[in-house]
């Protein structure tokens, strides 16, 4: 045995100083938290979550509570106030054909609010389930699934809206308020769904193959049972997270489409049909409140909803879920 | 003798910030290495032993900071250096090979010109010079055919020679000191003793001092003359190796000497511990099968083996050279062995045997190419009705691997545990509740973890969790998939225990599947060994540890660390 040298003699650390504990033994008075419990215990201490709280709410209450906003009735317009400049109870004056400028913006937030939520459901609704189908069974119908998302996923979504609406007002002209949204957001949900097709089928991909499957598997629940209860729920949080950003985008996209006098018909108020409105506007450099004011409505609500996305991914990102 | 030392720690506090206050991960830690001796550093996870190793070379990460304490290096001061100093020190004074050959190298260079870099950082070599020198380095690391080796990319290398050649990397600039973290703790025991034999003969021909950083205690005392153990952040014994071994002092280096399965299962105690066991669950579940045989008919023909595999063979086809080839591999070739009611059988072999993939086809839940699996006597590919399959599935159950992976992490507890209840339709929800209470109490869990989820508990916690899941069936076979690989030395001692003890009380029958032989020796009664996808030889536990038939058994013994250190009351 070689001799012991300077620095290296028996040393033992005095025991009451480094008292030993229990194996591995279990914090008794820890609160459970669950991963959404944890996510939203993220989300409430986020500057970003509140912030697009605080806009999501103004949005929320300009579309409940309209009154409260503006006493002018949006639908009713007369030619004697065409172009009339700001006045008592009309704080940005009135459109060509004599419309209240910030009416028309106030009740044109219900539209553009309907077919954005609405779009993301059904858009998450037709990829999850595609997505999952696709990643858990694989083989033939995983490949027939993703190829054909990926033809969808080729066309640019504007484009073929435009076609498919265009096709419908052919057979379907005069629909209303809500024929109008739906018909918008099934062409919208038509092209959009690959995107969340590729992310559930990815998720569902890493998660099929987690041990916890195979327990399950083991102790005799059904494929089906085992897909649904335990591997989509698992693979949820970045669906969540894309729909909630795609909220934001279908939003745009609708006004495009109205802008372009194929989404909601004019008489809706609805911020594309306005800005399509403003057009004249734009070229002549006079009245432009006609396209700031339905513009600034678009964009805070845009930003409210890509903000809340934001912090959303943020909340449930397994990165930071790590202890 | 040399009496300078290389590397002197003194009183080293390392922590790491959290949010406004800064966590101790090392607390007061000193140790001293002489040039050319070989030093552990022993722990469990969280122990602060590789933060220790980190702050020497200056990779804390970036919220770890020393707090206090000094580190001298040939006599300077390492902890209060300018960067540059540290900078230059590395690579070309202290060398590092790292824990997880898998990632620590560059997937897109070539091994060769990553090895090359650490010549030219530190101004060794360069040009046509550096080339000719990393195939030096490489062949010195023990890989045959270095020349062409060094132009493959590392997804082209096996675990063991990326080691290798991370192990040519930390030495290409002959550094004074080689700090070893974990270095073949993902690799296959064999491998994990080559490695660490070249090691040692390297770094003594070369003169250089290593820190090998280990959880293993066995395999510390085995390597180095000098152990420092840690706890929690502070080091709790440190001394010459032998004498730590033979005469731990503090409690914590006690319990790791009589627990480490590396050592305890040298110990006889730890063997007719086993025998007991064995003898009270043959009768408990003679006793059971007893009674199950009454109450039905169609099972309990087995007879005294409740599980029987008959030339069990799988062959799964892979993807050939061209896309219209397919080229067949066996996987499990024609593999047979049997299990006898409250006993364990040990299917033991190195990553690849195949020995998971029995696994997975006993449990039904991987088809076998040929072969036949058979429980209580009926071949388990026979069950057709879902009543049967139901019933075949409450009687045996699985433990997996990864403790992170093997619960859902969206269930509680309460509801992981009850799931295989519900499913089967057992009772009321106030029985399955007392049921998941009754669980949890005999895995030694506190009936509070019910509410909670698993990311809030620990690896070995987890685990516990699972085995109460498979006990909730009552079943009469568990299959341990590496159930304890992935945890701490005592915590696995610690499940092992508790997986005896469950066996004697409740008669059960376990199949398990390990990498590890030390392991084998505390649970197990059989031993099957497999290698490349057959089975080399099989026996009782006693005869395979006390006379090994086969060659590649015995290599598998020889690889247990610590395996020839004399203990003292063993």
């Amino acid at each position: 045995m070689p001799e012991t040298r300077p620095g290296q003699e028996r040393f033992v650390a005095p025991i009451d100083e480094t008292p030993l504990r229990a194996i591995d033994a279990v914090d008794v008075d820890a609160v459970p938290e669950s991963q959404w419990k944890e996510a939203w215990k993220r989300l409430r201490v986020s500057p970003l979550f509140w912030l697009s709280v605080v806009i999501i709410g103004f949005i929320a209450i300009m579309i409940a509570f309209p009154t409260l906003f503006t006493s002018a009735d949006p639908t009713q317009g007369s030619l004697d106030n065409s172009f009339e400049p700001a006045r008592e109870g009309h704080p940005f004056g009135f459109t060509q054909q004599g419309y209240d400028v910030w009416a028309r913006t106030v009740y044109g937030a219900r539209a553009s609010v309907a077919v954005g939520l609405l779009s993301a459901i059904l858009t998450a609704v037709l990829g999850m389930i595609t997505g999952a189908i696709a990643g858990f069974y694989g083989g033939i119908v995983d490949t027939l699934i993703s190829r054909i998302s990926d033809i969808f996923f080729s066309i640019p979504l504007l484009l073929a809206c435009i076609v498919v609406i265009s096709v419908i007002n052919n057979t379907w002209p005069n629909r209303g308020f809500w024929g109008s949204v739906l018909v918008v957001v099934v062409a919208l949900a038509l092209f959009a769904w690959p995107q969340i097709t590729r992310q559930m089928r990815g998720a569902v991909l890493e998660i099929k193959n987690l041990e916890f499957v195979d327990a399950a598997t083991a102790i005799g629940v059904t494929k089906m049972k085992n897909l649904w209860r335990h591997i989509v729920p698992n693979a949820l949080a970045p669906v969540i997270v894309a729909s909630t950003i795609s909220l934001g985008v279908f939003i745009v996209a609708e006004t495009s489409l109205s802008f372009l006098g194929l989404g909601l018909p004019p008489n809706v108020a609805s911020w594309g049909n306005d800005l399509s409105a403003a057009q004249n506007q734009v070229r002549s450099g006079q009245h432009l409140q006609l396209m700031y004011v339905p513009a600034a409505a678009l964009a805070l609500t845009v930003l409210g909803f890509i903000l809340l996305g934001e912090a959303v991914r943020e909340a449930l990102d397994p990165k930071a879920r790590k202890k | 003798m040399n009496e300078t030392p290389l590397l002197q720690v003194d009183q080293l506090t390392v922590g790491f910030r959290a949010g406004q206050e800064f966590l101790t991960a090392v607390d007061g830690a000193s140790l001293t290495i002489y040039p050319g001796q070989t030093i552990a550093i022993v722990g469990e996870s969280g122990s602060g032993k590789s933060t220790l190793a980190h702050a020497v070379i200056d990779l804390l990460p970036g919220n770890g900071r020393v707090l206090g304490g000094h580190i001298l290096f040939e006599g300077t001061d390492i902890a209060s250096a300018g960067r540059d100093k540290i900078i230059a020190l590395r690579g070309s004074s202290i060398g590092l090979v790292p824990q997880d050959p898998m990632s620590n190298l560059n997937p897109l260079w070539k091994v060769g010109a990553q090895i090359k870099e650490a010549l030219t950082a530190n101004d060794v070599a360069h040009g046509a010079a550096a080339d000719r020198r990393v195939i030096e380095l490489l062949e010195e690391a023990g890989l045959p055919d270095a020349e062409r080796r060094a132009r493959q990319f590392p997804h082209e290398f096996s675990g063991g020679m990326r080691q290798r050649a991370l192990i040519a990397m930390g030495l290409a600039a002959r550094p004074k000191l080689l700090i070893a973290d974990e270095p073949t703790s993902a690799l296959d025991v064999t491998v994990q003793k080559q490695i660490l034999d070249h090691l040692d003969q390297l770094t003594d021909n070369l003169g250089v001092a290593v820190m090998l950083i280990t959880h293993d205690l066995g395999l510390a005392a085995e390597r180095a003359d000098h152990l420092v153990v840690m706890y929690r952040g502070r080091v709790v014994e440190s001394g010459p190796a032998l004498e730590i071994l033979q005469n731990p002092q503090h409690p914590y280096t006690q319990r790791l000497v009589s627990k480490a399965p590396s050592i305890a299962s040298q110990r006889l105690s730890s063997v007719r511990a086993r025998e007991e066991i064995r003898e009270q669950a043959v009768e408990q579940a003679a006793e059971i099968a007893a009674e199950v045989a009454q109450s039905s008919e169609e099972f309990g023909q087995g007879g005294s083996d409740v599980l029987v595999v008959e030339n069990l063979t799988k062959v799964f086809q892979l993807r050939g050279a061209k896309p219209w080839e397919k080229i067949d591999f066996t996987a499990v070739d024609e593999v047979s062995f049997r299990l006898k009611r409250g006993t364990t059988t040990a299917i033991v072999g190195e990553s690849g045997s195949g020995k998971s993939t029995v696994a997975r086809m006993v449990l039904d839940l991987l088809p076998a190419t040929s072969g036949q699996v058979l429980f209580d006597g009926v071949d388990i590919r026979t069950l057709n009705s879902k009543a049967q399959q139901l019933k075949f599935r409450r009687q045996m159950q699985p433990v997996f691997q990864n403790p992170y992976a093997s619960l859902d992490p969206l269930y509680s507890i309460y509801q992981s545990i009850e799931e295989p209840l519900r499913t089967h339709e057992v009772g009321t929800k106030k029985q399955r509740e007392a049921k998941v209470r009754d669980l949890l109490d005999k895995v030694s869990l506190p009936t509070t973890v019910m509410s909670r989820y698993p990311g809030e508990l620990s690896g070995g916690q987890r685990q516990r969790v699972a085995i109460a899941r498979a006990l909730a069936l009552d079943p009469e076979v568990v299959i341990c998939d590496e159930a304890v690989s992935a945890l701490d030395v005592l915590v696995q001692a610690q499940i092992l225990e508790l997986l005896n003890d469950l066996q004697a009380e409740l008669g059960l029958s376990y199949l398990f599947i390990t990498h590890d032989l030390a392991v084998v020796r505390q649970i197990a009664d059989n031993v099957v060994v497999m290698q490349d996808g057959k089975v080399v030889e099989q026996a009782s536990v006693a005869e395979v540890f006390d006379n090994p038939r086969e060659a590649y058994t015995r290599k598998l013994l020889d690889a247990i660390p610590g395996g020839s250190i004399p203990l003292a009351n063993a």
